[in-house]
């Protein structure tokens, strides 16, 4: 679109069929809709050479007209000469539901894709007025903006509108300070990517006693009101205030992903942690209120303690193990908390930071051959991008660090009904303040 | 309540921005004797389809000049200097791919 549009270059683009609603959506909101697109089957990624000149040989899967034809007539056919663009499309969306019968609107919210396909509550302006009554912002106060993907529009959303996705998820009125602060981060917890990322939370301060969220047995499961419904509001107002998340449109992820329900949302576990708070560590005090927002989270490790022998190995094992485009947060129970620091001493977050940094290795060749590294880091790592470009040179067999040190994270949660603990794939986005939404 | 009542609720979706317009790029009469790149996004192989886009050409259309370019980051960043080269040496663009 910037070649066709802001240099002025005729511009055809290719995609696989399966993105046609997605490119085809893209292109209309961004004022392009006759954009010249052209489509092969899916997929491109991991075909030889000899199987994709068949689709540079075959027929558009969509139109069944040749794909070179199609090319081609993209890059000469003259345009039916519409004006230059002065036209503006409005589509602001209206404050109010049609009223109805409340069996209808439950069908309503279901087919316009507003809820998460389980039961929700109908967002009355009686049950919104008393969720504002949360906070002291007024409802017409802009809180922020959201896409569900870089290249696609950012849509803006009010205080009462994210009142309504609270109301939806059964959030109850103290909530609402912890929901409008995930409102603002504006990351997404319905991010549209084909790899079927979720998101987490994790929320610190005393905002987490005050409003009785479990950081102890079961802390990430359903057993708990607020932190089920403050992640599944988390979800629904994504959705909903990004302009939707629709399976081929707005939500590409492959497979989907279960922590989508509730978002991995949890209080940490303060009281019963060794270490720092993680959003101390991040530059708040102890006594503020916040919540901290990860993307990315698809893979999750597991494992019981940390044996006295081979801790190391098995902990290097684990880390060997994900994906090294996305960096590890650890999660810990208290009790493996406390034994990071008998075993290997690590009386501060930062001190075990530093020894995974270090432990985190793979051989060059092993990790630049991932996918995921040559879609999104080898093009950096030409770019001259450190510590990219470094690793580039690297010689295959040399043990290369998996990580960025400062994308490495420690957070402790749990029950201490026994030490398991977990390594998950995710990236930290930001720490966003709870306060400022009382 | 009855189930025959109606209740106002509120809607639940955010604000979208304003859609405006754009015109496209005049077309090309034809594409003999043109320069066209071949913009690779660098994303899930797309160099090796472009390359047999580009062996096609060379194939069926060789008074046309393709030029292979990859993007010169990950697609997430804009690429100005990549634009201008097109637009300066080029007469045309195939990007790809998309998925």
């Amino acid at each position: 679109m910037t070649i066709e549009a802001q240099y002025g270059v005729p511009t055809v683009a290719m995609h696989t069929d399966k993105f046609d609603r997605v490119v085809r959506s893209v292109a209309a909101v961004n004022g392009m809709a006759e954009l010249r697109q052209v489509f092969v089957p899916q997929p491109v990624m991991g075909k030889s050479p000899r199987e994709l000149r068949a689709y540079v040989d075959g027929r558009d899967p969509l139109t069944g007209r040749p794909v070179m034809q199609e090319v081609i007539e993209g890059l000469t056919t003259p345009l039916d000469g519409r004006g230059i663009g002065t036209v503006e499309y409005d589509r602001s969306t209206p404050r109010l539901v049609e009223p109805d019968a409340e069996e209808n609107l439950h069908r309503l919210f279901m087919e316009n894709r507003w809820t998460d396909y389980l039961p929700i509550v109908l967002p009355t302006e009686e049950r919104v007025a008393a969720m504002l009554a949360g906070t002291r912002r007024k409802p017409d106060e802009a809180v922020g903006r959201m896409r569900p993907t870089h290249f696609r529009e950012a849509w803006e959303y009010t205080v009462e509108k994210v009142a309504v996705n609270a109301v939806l998820a059964g959030a109850r009125p103290e909530y609402f300070p912890v929901i409008l602060a995930l409102a603002a981060t504006g990351v997404s917890a319905r991010g549209s990517t084909t790899s079927s990322m979720a998101a987490m939370a994790v929320v610190n301060g005393p905002i987490r006693n005050e409003i009785e969220m479990n950081a102890g047995t079961g802390a990430l499961a359903p057993y708990n009101h607020a932190n089920a419904t403050i992640g599944r509001a988390y979800g629904l107002l994504s959705q909903n205030l990004q302009g939707g998340s629709v399976p081929g449109l707005t939500y590409m992820g492959s497979q989907g992903n279960n922590y989508a329900y509730n978002s991995i949302t949890f209080p940490e576990n303060e009281e019963r942690s060794p270490w720092e708070p993680f959003h101390v560590q991040h530059g708040f005090r102890a006594t503020d209120s916040t919540v901290s927002v990860f993307s990315g989270c698809r893979a999750t490790a597991y494992t019981l303690g940390l044996r006295e022998k081979h801790w190391r190995e098995h902990v290097r094992n684990m880390l060997r193990g994900m994906d090294p485009h996305i960096p590890p947060v650890f999660v810990l129970d208290p009790i493996t908390a406390r034994q990071f620091i008998d075993r290997g001493g690590f009386t501060k977050k930062d001190a075990l930071i530093d020894w995974v940094y270090d432990n985190a290795r793979m051989p060059a060749g092993e990790f630049w051959d991932y996918q995921l590294v040559q879609n999104y880091l080898y093009p950096r790592a030409t770019f001259g991008e450190e510590p990219w470009a470094t690793k580039l040179r690297a010689a295959p067999e040399e043990m290369i660090q998996m990580f960025k040190r400062e994308d490495i994270h420690v957070v402790v949660v749990g029950g201490e009904t026994n030490g398991y603990w977990r390594i998950m794939g995710a990236t930290y986005a930001k720490t966003a303040s709870v306060d400022d939404w009382r | 309540m009855s189930t025959a009542e109606k209740v106002t609720v509120l809607n639940p979706m955010g604000f979208p921005p304003k859609v405006v317009e754009k015109s496209l790029a005049p077309r090309l009469s034809t594409l003999d004797g043109k320069t066209v790149y071949l913009v690779d996004c660098r994303f899930d192989d797309s160099d090796v389809f472009l390359k047999q886009v580009q062996a096609w050409f060379g194939e069926h259309m060789p008074s046309v000049r393709t030029v292979f370019k990859p993007i010169s980051s990950v697609y997430l960043k804009d690429d100005p200097t990549t634009w201008e080269e097109i637009k300066a040496r080029g007469h045309a663009a195939i990007v790809g791919v998309g998925h």
